[in-house]
């Protein structure tokens, strides 16, 4: 019973993992573009939302009403008046530019804040859980983070292919001359997809505040879990996503009740098996 | 007044020039064809006209108005869409889905799925298809397809017979009557001269990015053709 528990609490995990992944999987599903500041802005979004609770008194998850908006808004201005120019034929100058931007955010962050860790109560929230059985408890925050990861990857599936914005973004993703013939923007599409992205990345911020602690420094390794997910996953594939959150969360929740010092570890091994096997991921998309 | 006006056009790709002043007129439901060989500078010409290349505001009148500096997706807006050469469908996108992208402008017009359902039968049939998963000559029913679907009043045509087998190229040339009837200006660049002569009411020659040649098909001969194309 205790490794379908451990399995279980991998799962959920894998949740939040891939909700970490989601905005970069986008970010290089539609802009080639590999944010190497993607857990910098996780963090920012955790800071955001610490911000309105403390200030405003608000709940964490009602604080998302706000921080999501904020965060859209950052990855529109972003992308369109910044990192839109950084594209290109070379991949060199966005890497540099948003590993720039990794270093300035970490340091205002702990200018600003300090490098004391903190983290969001959800009061009762917090240690609330469901009991499947004698052995099997589902704590309900986690279950929360897990279906809304789900639900995340469930509605941009739907904005990508079912609407005219999603077939707007993959027709521009294939090829960005013809998207302008047929009347598109793509500076404004590209803006639209990394506010999309940063919207997700404020609520994976805002449930990353309220599972674990958080201090200026910790955005590089959700960076790692999530490039680990995306990977796993298959590039540019937003099911494959979720399913590279869920293994790698198994696979360090498998690994900690090993033993609890290889966690960390059995997620890379993990990552590094699935990457010789299957360098494209386990469902890369069709088309790259 | 012409439809289409281009004075001293010049063109090209970083430190290569590809264009060396283009003078051409084109009246309202005319079809122009644009004959040249491998170089002339025909396809820098027409992603010239269609935004993707950036020119003196002046250079590109339509209606009237100077259209030579607005990006791509405005020159849509305006009324001009461009087949381009090679087709570049959407490999991610279906049938039609690539079709329904060419309406992304939303320009009203005579022009929806049904009647390119119409006029091109066999993509109904295909609609859920990948673009790319078709013939060459259906690939370029879609193409032609989702450029009409934006509505225009000027139809940039680049190569549209490349690579293609003889019965297709005239399977798709049978649809031009259908396109002109609407009032819609055609411009086709064609390699094949026959082909060119058959469909237009006018052609110009391009050799090494200049105007070399312009005539009504009826009036100009063989031999003018010839010393245009090769300069000889």
């Amino acid at each position: 019973m205790d490794w379908v528990n451990t399995i279980v609490q991998g799962v959920l995990l894998g949740g939040l993992y891939a909700m970490f992944a989601t905005g970069l999987s986008l970010m290089f599903g539609i802009m080639r573009l590999v944010n190497i500041a993607h857990g910098d802005f996780i963090v920012l979004a955790s800071y955001l939302a610490l911000v309105v609770v403390t200030s405003l008194g608000l709940s964490p998850l009602i604080s998302l009403v706000i921080v999501v908006p904020l965060m859209f808004v950052i990855g529109y201005v972003l992308q369109r008046y910044l990192l839109n120019k950084t594209l290109g034929d070379d991949i060199l100058p966005p890497l540099l530019v948003t590993f720039g931007m990794s270093i300035i955010l970490q340091n205002v962050l702990l200018e600003v804040f300090s490098a004391d860790s903190q983290k969001l109560s959800a009061g009762a929230l917090d240690i609330a859980s469901i009991t499947v059985s004698d052995q099997l408890s589902v704590g309900v925050m986690p279950l929360i983070v897990f279906i809304s990861g789900v639900a995340i990857v469930g509605g941009l599936q739907f904005l990508f292919y079912k609407t005219e914005l999603g077939r707007a973004f993959r027709a521009t993703s294939d090829d960005q001359d013809t998207a302008r013939l047929m009347g598109v923007n793509n500076s404004h599409i590209f803006a639209l997809a990394m506010a999309i992205a940063m919207a997700v990345v404020a609520i994976a911020g805002v449930f990353l505040a309220m599972r674990t602690n958080f201090d200026p420094t910790v955005g590089p390794a959700r960076l790692l879990y999530g490039f680990e997910a995306v990977i796993i996953g298959g590039l540019g594939s937003l099911w494959g996503t979720l399913a590279g959150g869920i293994i790698l969360g198994v696979a360090q929740a498998v690994g900690a009740q090993i033993d609890p010092g290889w966690q960390i570890m059995t997620g890379h091994i993990v990552f590094l098996v699935i990457l010789i096997f299957r360098p494209r991921g386990l469902f890369p998309r069709s088309v790259d | 007044m012409s439809r289409l006006k281009i004075q001293n056009l010049t063109a090209g790709y970083g430190d290569f020039q590809a264009l060396f002043g283009i003078d051409l007129e084109l009246n309202a439901k005319e079809t122009v064809a644009i004959i040249g060989s491998n170089g002339a500078g025909k396809s820098t010409f027409m992603r010239s006209i269609a935004g993707l290349l950036k020119n003196a505001p002046d250079a590109v009148q339509f209606k009237g108005e100077n259209i030579g500096d607005l990006p791509a997706n405005k020159v849509v807006e305006k009324g001009i869409a461009l087949v381009p050469e090679g087709r570049r469908l959407f490999p991610s996108l279906s049938v039609e889905e690539n079709l329904l992208m060419g309406a992304y402008s939303k320009r009203k017009g005579p022009w929806n799925l049904n009647r390119i359902y119409e006029l091109f039968p066999i993509l109904k049939e295909k609609r859920n298809n990948p673009g790319t998963a078709l013939s060459g000559g259906q690939q370029q029913m879609v193409a032609i397809g989702r450029a009409l679907m934006s509505n225009p009043e000027l139809l940039l045509c680049d190569e549209i017979s490349l690579g293609l087998a003889p019965t297709t190229v005239k399977d798709i040339y049978k649809a031009f009557p259908a396109i002109q009837e609407d009032g819609t200006t055609v411009l086709v660049v064609e390699q094949d001269i026959n082909q060119a002569m058959a469909v237009s009411d006018r052609i110009y020659c391009f050799q090494e990015g200049r105007v070399s040649l312009e005539g009504k098909p009826g009036e100009v001969s063989k031999d003018d053709i010839k010393a245009a194309y090769f300069g000889m």
